[in-house]
């Protein structure tokens, strides 16, 4: 290993030529995939909000809420994206449905849990005060269940990360398009490029996301201090 | 002035919180809901700032029924403190005090001087403004949830158990904090809580609520303790009835009695005579300018001939006219005179109080 040419397995696995003529399509790829997953979870999170409020308002809807994300949740990815195609065709919309549809179960989860979360006597302190509903909403409680919305989020956003590689079945998928080239030349760079790549994205997306929490929440920075 | 008419309330499982409630709360008073769990006595003060909504009835606050306010409106014109005190953890002291001035829309800076001013008032360093509520101890998180109730300087307080969450050392102090700054802001409280020390302690005028919402009885702690409607109030007063309105009575409320006082150069054969009509067999030792020196034994005095020649021992507790008959009571039972004595500026004798005394007194 200390001298001599590089392993069999790792000569195999990339040809680092191949990587420097197709820059542009993995560049091209990865875009795609931030693309796909930022509006993906960006679409959940817009849904799952009104969910789940009426979930917290109306605790008796918070089960078949769930249980409505839940059974979304179980369609396998791939019979969801071909179940699609009739309405949708192969648009980028076929991609965006399923990949948001998969958001819901954590992100409604994760919101009513954290709402309901929040101090009962921190509520009623807020409405004694004199707070609107809608203010003591965006001012008192989202600010509180925020690490556990957040917390959320980052499970959401790493799980639709690797779901979309699923999407290049219907000529979608970012970083996926590397994994089908590869699969279809026999020809394993494509493939470790993919697997490399995604994971970063997942890992720098996560990273993102504690950064926010961090910023967004400074009094839970000096708990336990 | 917070009036109730005929209030009730009625929950959707069926049971009443409260029942046919009238009360008449006087302006600037600290007004006491006291009694077991389950008499109503949160959710009649949560009628008042429309937390609950009365079933049937009306409640007045200065003239106005509340359901013709606005309930956000309503409450950012009542001040409202609970026991576990409800700050909000995700906003710095400064903030939490700046609560309602901000939902007001007060500027910047006459929120800022408002914030520093409430602080000094609750006695807190201005250290703690910008750190987050549980950095702070129990007892400073109190003082920030009424400087919070009381920052836009609204006429009604409501406070729910406000000193039920912290320990009896910091909860004496801050109740006494409390009416040191009542004195002052001349609020009207109304006041929530399960011990009758504390409502006879804070209290202008207690309402005793039992089971079911019922009033018991309305009256000021004196008159509550002197002549319990029913047995129920008794019973709730506890056994120590006696004890706790002499707590409230000040000694000046008491006219003192002269006592067989002599002066050191009388004679043994008057002190002899002094303590006889008194029923005693000692004397009250007082010198120039009505100076208390001590007590002496009679029969030492007849021995050595003069007062001033036998022992004179002290009156090692001694009251003033705003301690109360209870810790005259207590200087009784812990002198071998069995009297009290009383005192002004220090060793004027003024005279004593005795046990007849107090028991005319309460009586």
């Amino acid at each position: 290993m200390t001298d001599g040419p590089p392993t069999l397995l790792a000569a195999e696995l990339v040809r680092w030529s191949w990587i420097g003529d197709h820059a542009d399509d993995i560049r091209d790829a990865l875009l795609q995939h931030l693309e796909l997953t930022g509006l993906s979870v960006l679409a959940g999170t817009l849904l799952a909000f009104p969910m789940a409020l009426t979930a917290v308002r109306w605790p008796r809807l918070y089960a078949p809420i769930l249980g409505f994300t839940g059974a979304l949740f179980t369609i396998p990815s791939i019979a969801l994206f071909i179940l699609l195609i009739p309405f949708t065709g192969l648009q980028i919309w076929t991609a965006l449905i399923g990949l948001t549809i998969y958001t819901l179960l954590i992100l409604v989860r994760n919101m009513v849990e954290g709402l309901r979360g929040v101090d009962r006597d921190v509520r009623e302190s807020a409405q004694a005060m004199g707070y609107t509903p809608a203010r003591q909403l965006f001012q008192v409680e989202l600010p509180l269940a925020l690490p556990v919305i957040i917390a959320g989020l980052r499970i959401a956003t790493v799980t639709t990360i690797g779901l979309v590689t699923v999407t290049a079945l219907i000529g979608w998928g970012g970083l996926g398009q590397l994994f089908i080239t590869g699969f279809t030349l026999d020809f394993t760079t494509p493939l470790v490029v993919g697997i490399v790549l995604s994971a970063l994205l997942a890992f720098s997306a996560d990273l993102l996301l504690v950064g926010l929490q961090r910023g967004l929440t400074p009094w839970a920075r000096t708990r336990g201090s | 002035m917070i009036t109730f008419e005929s209030v009730t309330k009625r929950f959707a499982d069926g049971t009443t919180a409260v029942h046919d409630l009238d009360l008449e709360i006087s302006k600037g008073e600290v007004t006491i809901l006291v009694g077991p769990s389950g008499c109503g006595k949160t959710t009649t003060l949560r009628m008042i700032n429309r937390m609950i909504e009365a079933t049937s009835g009306r409640i007045v606050v200065d003239g106005q029924d509340v359901r013709q306010v606005d309930p956000p409106q309503l409450r950012r014109g009542i001040g409202y403190v609970i026991q576990q005190v409800g700050l909000f953890p995700h906003r710095t002291i400064a903030q939490n005090i700046a609560t309602v001035p901000e939902l007001n829309g007060w500027d910047k800076r006459r929120t800022e001087a408002r914030v520093a001013e409430l602080l000094t008032l609750v006695g807190l360093p201005a250290e703690v403004l910008d750190r987050y509520p549980h950095q702070l101890s129990g007892g400073q998180r109190q003082r920030v949830g009424v400087a919070r109730a009381l920052a836009v300087d609204p006429p009604i307080m409501l406070m729910d158990e406000p000193f039920g969450a912290v320990d009896p050392i910091v909860r004496s102090r801050l109740q006494d904090e409390f009416l040191r700054l009542q004195q002052e802001v001349r609020k009207t409280i109304v006041f929530v809580t399960h011990d009758i020390d504390e409502a006879i302690k804070m209290g202008d005028r207690i309402a005793i609520l039992q089971q079911g919402g019922v009033l018991a009885q309305y009256a000021p702690p004196d008159e509550l303790l002197a002549r319990p409607a029913s047995d129920f109030v008794a019973d709730f007063l506890g056994a120590e009835r006696g004890l706790k309105r002499l707590a409230l009575i000040p000694v000046s409320a008491v006219k003192a009695e002269p006592g067989p006082t002599v002066s050191p150069d009388d004679e043994g054969e008057r002190a002899r005579a002094v303590a006889e009509a008194f029923g005693s067999d000692w004397v009250v030792v007082v010198g120039d300018q009505r100076k208390l020196l001590g007590w002496a034994h009679v029969g030492e005095a007849l021995e050595r001939g003069r007062v001033g020649q036998a022992t004179l021992r002290p009156f090692l507790l001694q009251v003033h006219a705003d301690d109360s008959l209870r810790a005259a009571l207590n200087a009784m039972v812990q002198s071998h005179t069995g009297v009290a004595v009383r005192v002004s500026d220090g060793d004027r004798y003024e005279g004593l109080v005795t046990q007849e005394l107090l028991t005319r007194e309460i009586t």
